[in-house]
């Protein structure tokens, strides 16, 4: 059943720039590992936004279907993320991104 | 009806995201994605997206986020401090990189795009499910094997990361 | 005058206004229903040992949830000091939601008077609430700024989820069979059955039988009811992740989960019971045969929990990770094939 296309397309596309906009300045403001990872969530949901968007407006499936291997990829990069992290937490004692930085020169 | 859904969840979506990022307490900045991540459920639903929509708060809100706040609450957590060597300019810059894409993206989003219909409309009310699951076993069947393949990778990748790697004794309660 | 008969004869918005009536009346009776529920099983644990549980207040006790009502609206709210004040009053209202919004989807009867909605994703919806409930046990756990109950928290979060997978998976034998995730039709696909005087319900199916087994003892795990009710534990934890919560806060977790327990009862009942299937009744009075059902239910996990021990926390997760779902994937495997051949004979 198609709906009458009530709302355009470019409405979507724009909230879906908005929230990865509000994605990047999360990367680049914060500096708490976890809310950074956080941030990259809101990046892949605007990106499965715009996906499922364009799948709808295009009647083509490819969007949605694509949007599935999104999240399974997101969860999986999550769980090994989160890991990396708590490894982190242990030897450093810190999560924050700015005070790991055994490498400096 | 629909145009004042949108705009509510739209509002919804846009006001959680930006709480996230904002918020100095990590617990609240996941409860605020949370209900992000529910505004976003409700999108896919206007889109007629549904399996999607329940698949999202499975996986990103029942299950994503609940590993968020696990680590979040092992690792104890408080208010962040946002300090350290020069945070003030990382954040102008930050701030200001953030507001030039904005507004590259709203003028290269904002004109009136014209989809021609690519493929026959779907299959009807109820077809979504169905239909996404042909796709899946017939076109993207590859994919489909591999992400389960990649899954498993991750799993066994995450247990053995959060062990502590060999000669490194874990912290696992005295039993 | 006239815009308002032409909004009430919109169909969008008579469709909204009845559906607000079933949800009002249904959330009412869910309610009702889980506060009688409490009575129920201090009575039953009664009798099973030995003794009559309350029968003071009213006739053989049966005004008791008034007075319990009443007691917890006059008891002292306190916050702890240091609880972060605004989860800590969110966490019980959460526990409450994801039950009752399960009721939206589950069919009481054929016609269209007894479903608050019928949707495509039904089940994917149940699966999606459970999920969600997972929050409040740990958000109550965790604002209380106390040991034991941060501790009884993540304990029955780690539970949850894990159960949370061969619940999901015991679930897909029913959708293979009856093709189809709308809770309505699979209750209708459960009409007749292959034999004369079996019904037809998936109960009765070998796969069915398995799933029914291994979904109910995970209801039990995802409801925090004994035998898994460890994070709740009033011998080990203090009192677990409600150990700082008082009165109308204790009141809506233990509310949240007996709706819970009714919520997967209900579900259970419509993929695996029959649903509101049943014979010698019109089809206006089908609903009661599914309380029928219900209660039947309702009472095995009283029943339960009077009858089993605690489970230890590994055993728990042995049980889950180990047992239960591959279990639940070797029967998601066989119906598959056996739907298979029964379909290409």
């Amino acid at each position: 059943m198609n709906l009458p296309d009530v709302v355009p397309m470019s409405w979507y596309l724009i909230l879906s720039a908005i929230v990865f906009v509000i994605g990047v300045v999360g990367v680049l403001v914060r500096r708490n590992a976890l809310i950074i990872f956080m941030s990259v969530e809101l990046m892949l949901n605007a990106a499965n936004l715009a996906f499922v968007t364009f799948a709808r407006y295009l009647n083509s499936l490819d969007g949605q279907v694509f949007v599935f291997f999104v999240m399974t990829v997101a969860a999986a990069e999550v769980a090994i993320g989160l890991a990396i992290i708590v490894n982190v937490f242990r030897l450093k004692e810190t999560v924050y991104v700015d005070e790991i930085n055994l490498l400096k020169g | 009806m629909i145009p004042i859904l949108f705009v509510g969840f739209a509002a919804l979506l846009v006001g959680c995201s930006l709480m996230v990022i904002l918020h100095r307490n990590p617990v609240t900045s996941a409860l605020w994605l949370v209900l992000g991540f529910v505004s976003l459920a409700g999108l896919y639903l206007l889109l007629q997206a549904e399996f999607l929509a329940m698949v999202q708060i499975i996986v990103y809100a029942g299950a994503i986020m609940v590993l968020f706040l696990f680590v979040i609450m092992y690792l104890n957590l408080k208010r962040d401090r946002e300090e350290g060597i020069g945070h003030l300019m990382r954040r102008t810059i930050g701030w200001g990189i953030g507001a030039v894409l904005l507004v590259e993206a709203v003028l290269l989003l904002r004109h009136k795009w014209v989809p021609g219909p690519l493929a026959e409309p779907g299959e009807g009310v109820w077809g979504n499910t169905i239909a996404i699951g042909r796709l899946l076993y017939s076109r993207y069947l590859f994919p489909f094997e591999i992400t389960s393949i990649l899954l498993l990778v991750a799993m066994v990748g995450a247990v053995l990361i959060g062990r502590g790697g060999v000669g490194v004794k874990s912290e696992r309660p005295g039993e | 005058m006239s815009q308002l008969a032409a909004l009430w004869n919109h169909p969008d918005f008579q469709f909204v206004f009845w559906a607000l009536v079933k949800i009002v009346i249904i959330m009412h009776a869910m309610l009702g229903a889980v506060s009688y529920a409490i009575y129920a099983e201090r009575k039953i644990a009664g009798h099973m040992q030995a003794r009559t549980g309350p029968n003071r207040v009213g006739p053989w006790g049966l005004f008791q949830p008034l007075a319990d009502v009443g007691k917890l609206f006059l008891k002292e709210e306190f916050t702890p000091d240091g609880a972060n004040k605004v989860i800590f009053h969110i966490a019980p209202a959460l526990a409450v939601i994801p039950a009752l919004v399960t009721f939206s989807v589950i069919p009481f009867g054929p016609t269209d008077p007894f479903q608050i909605t019928n949707i495509n994703v039904g089940l994917l919806l149940f699966l999606a609430m459970s999920s969600i409930a997972v929050y409040a046990i740990t958000l109550g756990g965790w604002s209380s700024n106390n040991k034991y109950a941060l501790l009884g928290g993540l304990r029955s979060s780690a539970q949850m989820i894990s159960y949370e997978l061969s619940m999901g998976i015991s679930t897909i034998p029913i959708l293979l069979m009856s093709g189809t995730m709308s809770l309505v039709d699979i209750v209708h696909a459960q009409a007749h059955g292959p034999l004369p005087f079996v019904p037809g319900w998936y109960v009765f199916t070998v796969p069915g039988f398995i799933a029914f087994s291994i979904f109910m003892i995970t209801a039990l795990a995802e409801t925090n009811r004994a035998p898994f009710d460890l994070p709740e534990a009033e011998s080990e934890l203090v009192a677990g992740f409600h150990t700082e919560y008082s009165s109308m806060k204790w009141a809506l977790f233990f509310l949240g989960e007996y709706a819970a327990v009714f919520a997967i009862s209900s579900v259970a009942i419509v993929l695996f019971l029959g649903g509101w299937h049943g014979p010698f009744l019109p089809p206006n009075l089908q609903f009661l045969w599914f309380l029928a059902k219900l209660s039947a239910l309702v009472f095995f996990f009283i029943w339960v929990r009077w009858t089993f021990p605690r489970f230890r926390y590994d055993q728990l997760m042995h049980l889950g990770w180990k047992v239960l779902l591959p279990i639940s994937v070797l029967n998601l495997v066989a119906t598959a094939i056996w739907v298979y051949v029964r379909n290409n004979r």
